[in-house]
């Protein structure tokens, strides 16, 4: 027997979808943000001087790279999360609602991906 | 006969209480981050493509208009994580009496100004300063 309700299979009727786990995923990614941010404002304030060189130098270290590479992960899917209950609270026509979630989607799978090529470039020692 | 009331949506009557306006602020704060999180994008490729791209990048951050924008964002920031910490104890339970909803919510007003103050001038100073 499944423990969930069985208006979870009903579509198109209220809270019938997926909605404890987009709830649950905004919660993990919020406190793994927490962290992750307290880490790079810390970061930036020790760095001396945010010179090509000391980022450059930051981000070599293994450990900085792969926490600045989940920041960017986790920032891009906790906003994707956020941005979509704004917007599917305030969009009303349902067209225009899909079209703002997909762009809004792409804009940020794009700047996320974006995101991590620059980070990993520079821990590979591939930024001049 | 009368008119029956009909029955009227939350929003339509509640009296306006400041706590309202912290929670819009957590939306609000919320996608200004997201727009902040494309600087973060900007900021990295701009380091991995060499220096040159990040001089201009950096020349770019210090005009007054990216000054104000990155003040917004520091300010985002700090009061998103505060006031993000304060409902991650609502949705614990914690925190719903409303002498100490009023207290944290002040607390984390306050806090986010004096926070995003500090790390605006962390940014700024970092960007500015160092060859």
């Amino acid at each position: 027997m499944s423990l969930k309700s069985p208006l979870r299979s009903v579509t198109y009727l209220g809270s019938a979808k997926g909605g404890s786990g987009h709830w649950y995923a905004q919660r993990v990614t919020a406190v793994a943000l927490v962290l992750l941010g307290l880490w790079f404002v810390v970061s930036l304030a020790a760095l001396g001087g945010a010179s090509h060189e000391n980022v450059v130098a930051w981000l070599s270290s293994p450990v900085a790279a792969a926490f600045a590479v989940l920041l960017v992960l986790t920032a891009a899917w906790h906003a994707l999360l956020g941005l979509q209950v704004v917007i599917e609270d305030y969009v009303g026509d349902k067209g225009t609602r899909m079209a703002v979630l997909l762009v809004v989607k792409f804009a940020l799978a794009v700047a996320a991906v974006i995101g991590v090529i620059a980070v990993l470039r520079i821990a590979f020692g591939v930024a001049a | 006969m009368a008119q029956r009331a009909r029955p009227l949506s939350p929003f339509l009557h509640y009296r306006w209480q400041y706590t309202n306006t912290l929670s819009i602020l957590h939306r609000v704060t919320g996608v200004l981050l997201s727009l902040g999180f494309a600087l973060l994008v900007y900021w990295l490729a701009a380091a991995a493509a060499g220096a040159d791209s990040y001089a201009t990048a950096r020349d770019a951050l210090a005009s007054p208009l990216a000054q104000l924008v990155l003040f917004g964002t520091a300010f985002s920031f700090c009061y998103h994580l505060l006031n993000g910490v304060r409902h991650l104890f609502f949705d614990l339970g914690h925190g719903f009496e409303l002498q100490t909803a009023r207290k944290s919510g002040w607390a984390v007003a306050i806090g986010a100004v004096v926070l995003g103050l500090i790390v605006w001038l962390v940014v700024r100073a970092g960007l500015g300063g160092g060859a």
